[in-house]
């Protein structure tokens, strides 16, 4: 049996009985995401190797199962008993045929049709009863033929009887048809004789028996290292001889007991130039696979656990990353692409590349997929660069092949490659050139057990951080403290408070502190308890600096202030004790160089105990927006922009609102007719300080710009609010009070723990150009016909929000509560020319609004357009199924309008129940 | 009634065939106590201990053991008494529990004794619910009493933060 298949069947062998237990768990907890997502990985993950072995059955049965898992993980389908038996039984049906095809090295014959229809059922959620167990009774259709597999000629031994008779079946059949197959495969399962035979002089060791080895010999060297330096200072004595053996041996055996570990990364790429061969064959496409650095050794641990992203990854730069051959001619590149592995030693991390000189990757389409997805919006993504932008490939359920295919384009890739090499401590990067190819740069640890650690003292005690996870050391000083060393050029990094909560501004980017000593409560209790308000005060030194690391959690940072830094040490992790399991904050612990103890802060446990996992993703790496692996969106939660007003107010506005954050240079800042106005991409812009003066003595001003159209075609007006500082980016859910009219304040939320006000934007444009709001004076007709539109939003805040935005583009607007309000005026006989409706909404939903609409009264023809959070294709598809003409979402107001634009002219063309309207009422006019 | 009560505690220890008991001795706030020598791994004079933040309170921290970690359970703490003087130097006695190792702190280690089982009473019912908790019984020794320590009870630690 060839290698690659014999790992398979281990591999899948294990995957199977992971995705048992998995399913069980899954149908006590049917809610649980992450069994139900490791599930769906499992399967995928036999599915896909079966294309690449050529196992046409058995990736016949996983993509149908998995086909089922899909519409389960995107909430269509419901986990009931009667689906979990449908897959366990896929699963079955999987293992007899694995155990085939242990035994005999070919896929045994045999039809899965009753077993797939029954899952194409339970997938299109019929809750067919069709009983596994009739599964084995069915007679098999196809006659005794050798089996489909043709293609991939693996070197399988050829076989048992069973298959000699089938390779001459044309001719007369004497004998009997052999019993179904199905049938007789579990006594084949059960001879399958262990022929894992022992190959070459090895025996196999548990990993604790070298864990312990591992722990002994490392002692055995602190031990040697402290005879050492007390052999040193003793002139003369016998010791001398002896100990130069003793420490050479030491470390020989030191050496000897890290090799167990150790093998060379070759090992895990042995299978790839097959891979690649039959890739390149599938495909139609020319491809060299270049290895370089394969006798790189890594720890053995770690070796398993990257083979399977590497498969994946080269895998991925066949199938997208290079062209096809008439492409690359096209472009006058060398018709072979080419593929480059190279792996090398740097800084105790092996650094693994996979490089293609293909297409790079497509912005545009990744663009276009994170709107469709609703990962993020487009102002998100214009503030983005190319490298943010290329990374949503990382996303979970992200993928932009168009088909759903067996090689890929089911979301589980990168996603899974990302978590996986995440899981080791290791990083993943990616630069990609349009035309030129895209590089993978993989970083890991050399070796699980033991990693490269930063050793900080906070209070009276000492930690280790992973240095993996650092990512600098910053040295900065309070705001408003140690003016004296303002001229330090060394510290130019000030920490900054937002009612209390200190905040780093780290190049412009706002990094969330947290102070060891408060956390960990290393100070003594008399000043615990004073800690929100002296918080980090304990931390700073005489000369008013502070030292902060910058740990990365995750796509995030989070700054640690430490009193002291030492040195970065090699250290052995160790598990804590059961007793200690229970605190976040450590994920392990381990002895020094010098014998002692020491804790190993664990940053993302960190962040979690101080709440700000992941809370400034905006700023790098990605949008806010914690995608679920259902891929919804979070239908009630919005991102908001906070930021400062004055000393210590904090503000905030939903992201959606405001186009762009500029910060613009005092000199900018011009005066005309007495009001502070700034040169804004080629026109004025008036600016608006929203503390009421505006201070000259800032070298920068933090502007928010509204604009009340990107459309592009340039009529459009811009207001600049000049804002303290710009703090953050928060996705929280929102619960906005209504104040009495307190001017220019919608309401206060609770934003990310605390008690927020939400601006009013509509009052503040007003404030830059009081006729806002007013209909631009040479609109069409003079003005005669403005459309009339109708807002349908359970939520104060939301409509508050809306009707201000449709105003200004010139609408008529009428808000109301719920739908049935909203049916109530059209049977008063009120007309609109559009309706928009929230989706998710109390008592009538969206979509038994907009079917009540559709089935009788004056509205049915009437463009209704949903609103909603939720943007998933699923849900487009439903709102559409209901009678939505279009489905837009929340906060995003250009797609709002773009869409009611698009709707009204659509209207006067169809010229239904509506008079005509020209479309854009406002804003095509002005340009 | 307490003649019942020596009764049935000899009459369990009658069958084993052993007629003595082996203990190592330590004092804690100036009380004696034995654990029996079988559950002790290793005696520990005065050890650096490395504190654990936010651990339960009992855990005084963690220690070195030939390149084992071992965590330091304050025995005066887990049995409600005051913290020792600081000028104490504690010793430690290392137990094993579920293959993780714990040293308890004891102001002093003294001499492993053999102790006839006859000497063995139950827990005088007067005894504060603190030490009932942890002490299987006393020894009658010359003149003073020996609390026997259930080692299995004293290392299982809730793992409520302090």
């Amino acid at each position: 049996m060839d290698d690659l298949l014999s790992d398979f069947l281990t591999e899948t062998n294990e995957s199977l009985a992971e995705a048992d237990l998995a399913l069980v768990k899954l149908e006590q907890e049917p809610q649980d995401a992450p069994t139900l997502s490791l599930i769906f990985r499992l399967v995928h993950t036999i599915k896909g190797t079966c294309g690449f072995l050529g196992l046409p059955r058995l990736e016949r049965v996983a993509h149908a199962a998995e086909n089922v898992l899909g519409r389960v993980r995107d909430g269509v389908l419901p986990v009931t008993p009667d689906l979990v038996t449908a897959i366990l039984s896929s699963l079955d049906r999987i293992k007899l045929i694995v155990a085939g095809l242990a035994s005999n090295g070919v896929e045994p014959d045999g039809s899965d049709a009753d077993l797939i229809l029954n899952l194409e059922a339970v997938s299109e959620g019929k809750t067919q009863q069709a009983p596994a167990t009739s599964v084995a009774t069915q007679p098999p259709a196809p006659p005794p033929t050798a089996p489909p597999h043709t293609a991939p000629p693996h070197t399988a031994p050829k076989p048992t009887s069973q298959e000699e008779t089938p390779s001459v079946p044309a001719e007369a059949p004497p004998e009997p048809p052999p019993p179904p197959p199905a049938i007789e495969i579990p006594p084949a399962a059960e001879a399958q004789a262990p022929e894992q035979a022992l190959a070459g002089q090895t025996i196999r060791v548990g990993v604790d028996v070298i864990e312990n080895l591992m722990t002994l010999v490392s002692e055995l060297v602190l031990t040697r290292n402290q005879l050492l330096q007390q052999a040193r200072s003793q002139e003369n004595s016998g010791f001398t001889g002896p100990l130069q053996r003793l420490s050479h041996i030491t470390s020989d055996l030191q050496e000897g007991v890290m090799k167990t570990r150790m093998q060379p990364i070759g090992n895990a790429w042995n299978k790839l130039p097959r891979i690649v061969r039959d890739l390149a064959r599938e495909l139609g496409k020319k491809i060299e696979l270049t290895m370089l650095g394969a006798e790189t050794e890594l720890d053995r641990q770690v070796l398993e656990l990257i083979k399977d992203p590497l498969t994946h990854m080269v895998r991925n730069s066949g199938d997208h990353g290079l062209e096809t051959t008439a492409e690359r001619r096209a472009v006058g590149k060398p018709e072979t692409g080419r593929i480059t592995l190279n792996a090398f030693h740097e800084g105790g991390h092996i650094v693994i590349e996979i490089a293609d000189d293909g297409r790079g990757l497509p912005i545009d389409r990744i663009k276009s997929k994170v709107l469709s997805k609703g990962l993020a919006t487009e102002a998100d993504l214009a503030a983005m660069s190319d490298e943010a932008i290329q990374r949503f490939i990382f996303r979970a359920g992200f993928s932009t092949a168009a088909a759903v295919t067996a090689v890929s384009g089911r979301g589980v890739g990168m996603d899974v490659v990302k978590t996986n090499i995440e899981r080791i401590g290791g990083t993943i990067e990616l630069k990609s050139r349009p035309g030129e190819g895209t590089v993978f740069t993989i970083k890991i640890p050399l070796t699980l057990a033991i990693v490269s650690a930063l050793i900080v003292q906070a209070g009276a005690e000492r930690f280790a951080i992973p240095q993996i996870s650092v990512v600098e050391l910053v040295r900065a000083r309070e705001a408003g403290l140690a003016a004296a060393n303002d001229d330090r050029e060394t510290v130019t990094s000030v920490v900054e408070r937002i009612n209390g909560t200190p905040v780093l501004r780290l190049r412009d980017r706002l990094l969330p502190l947290v102070s060891l000593d408060d956390l960990l409560r290393l100070r003594e209790p008399a000043h615990q308890h004073t800690s929100t308000a002296a918080l980090a005060a304990g931390n700073t030194k005489a000369d008013g600096t502070l030292t902060i690391i910058v740990a990365k959690v995750g796509a995030s940072h989070v700054g640690l202030i430490v009193d002291r830094v030492f040195d970065t040490e090699e250290i052995v992790v160790k598990p804590v004790a059961p007793v200690l399991r229970h605190i976040s904050m450590f994920s392990g612990n381990t002895i020094l160089g010098d014998g002692s103890v020491i804790m190993i802060l664990d940053p993302s446990g960190i962040a979690r105990a101080s709440g700000i996992a992941g809370a400034s993703d905006g700023r790098h790496g990605g949008p806010a927006t914690p995608t679920t692996l259902t891929g919804e969106a979070h239908t009630d939660k919005t991102a908001m922009l906070l930021f400062r007003v004055g000393a210590s107010d904090i503000k905030a506005v939903p992201l959606g609102l405001v186009a762009r954050l500029e910060n613009i240079a005092q000199d900018r800042v011009e005066t005309a007719a007495g009001l502070p106005v700034t040169q804004y991409r080629g026109r004025l812009m008036r600016l608006v300080p929203m503390s009421g003066h505006l201070d000259t003595t800032k070298p920068h001003q933090a502007v928010l710009v509204f604009t009340d159209s990107n459309t592009g075609i340039g009529g459009d007006r811009r207001m600049g609010l000049i804002v303290e500082e710009i703090v953050d980016v928060v996705e929280d859910t929102m619960n906005i009070e209504l104040s009495g009219r307190r001017e220019g304040v919608l309401g206060t939320a609770i934003i990310a723990g605390r008690a927020t006000d939400v601006i009013d934007t509509s009052f503040w444009l007003t404030q830059a150009q009081p006729d806002w709001f007013d209909k631009p004076a040479d609109v069409a007709d003079g003005g005669s016909h403005r459309a009339r539109l109708l807002v349908v939003e359970d939520s104060d805040f939301f409509r508050q929000m809306i009707v201000p935005v449709l105003q200004a583009a010139g609408y008529e607007v009428i808000g109301v509560s719920d739908a049935a309000r909203a049916l109530a005026l059209r049977d008063n006989g009120q007309m609109f020319q559009a309706v928009i409706s929230d989706i998710e909404m109390p008592g009538m939903d969206g979509l038994g609004f907009v079917r009540a609409i559709r089935a009788q009264g004056a509205w049915s023809n009437l463009p209704v357009i949903a609103l909603s959070g939720r943007v998933s294709e699923r849900d487009i598809d439903r709102g559409r199924e209901a009678g939505f003409t279009d489905y837009v979402g929340k906060f995003s107001q250009e797609a709002l309008l773009a869409s009611l634009r698009q709707c009204l002219a659509q209207g006067v063309t169809q010229g239904g129940a509506h008079p005509p309207y020209p479309e854009a009422p406002s804003l095509r006019m002005v340009a | 009634m307490h003649a019942h009560a020596t009764m049935s505690a000899i009459s369990a220890h009658e069958a084993a065939p052993r007629q003595e008991e082996v203990f190592v001795t330590l004092s804690v706030a100036d009380q004696l106590c034995g654990i029996p020598v079988l559950a002790v791994r290793d005696v520990l004079g005065p050890q650096a201990i490395t504190r654990i933040p936010l651990a339960p309170r009992e855990v005084a921290g963690s220690l070195n053991l030939r390149g084992r970690i071992v965590t330091a359970i304050d025995l005066r703490c887990r049995l409600c008494l005051p913290p020792a003087p600081a000028e104490t130097a504690q010793m430690s006695i290392v137990a094993e529990q579920a293959g993780e190792l714990y040293a308890l702190l004891v102001d002093q280690v003294s001499e492993v004794l053999s102790l006839p089982l006859r000497q063995f009473e139950a827990n005088p019912p007067t005894l504060p619910q603190e030490w009932a908790r942890f002490s299987t019984g006393v020894y009658r020794l010359q003149g003073r009493l020996m609390a026997v320590l259930d080692v299995g009870h004293l290392l299982a630690l809730s793992t409520e933060p302090a």
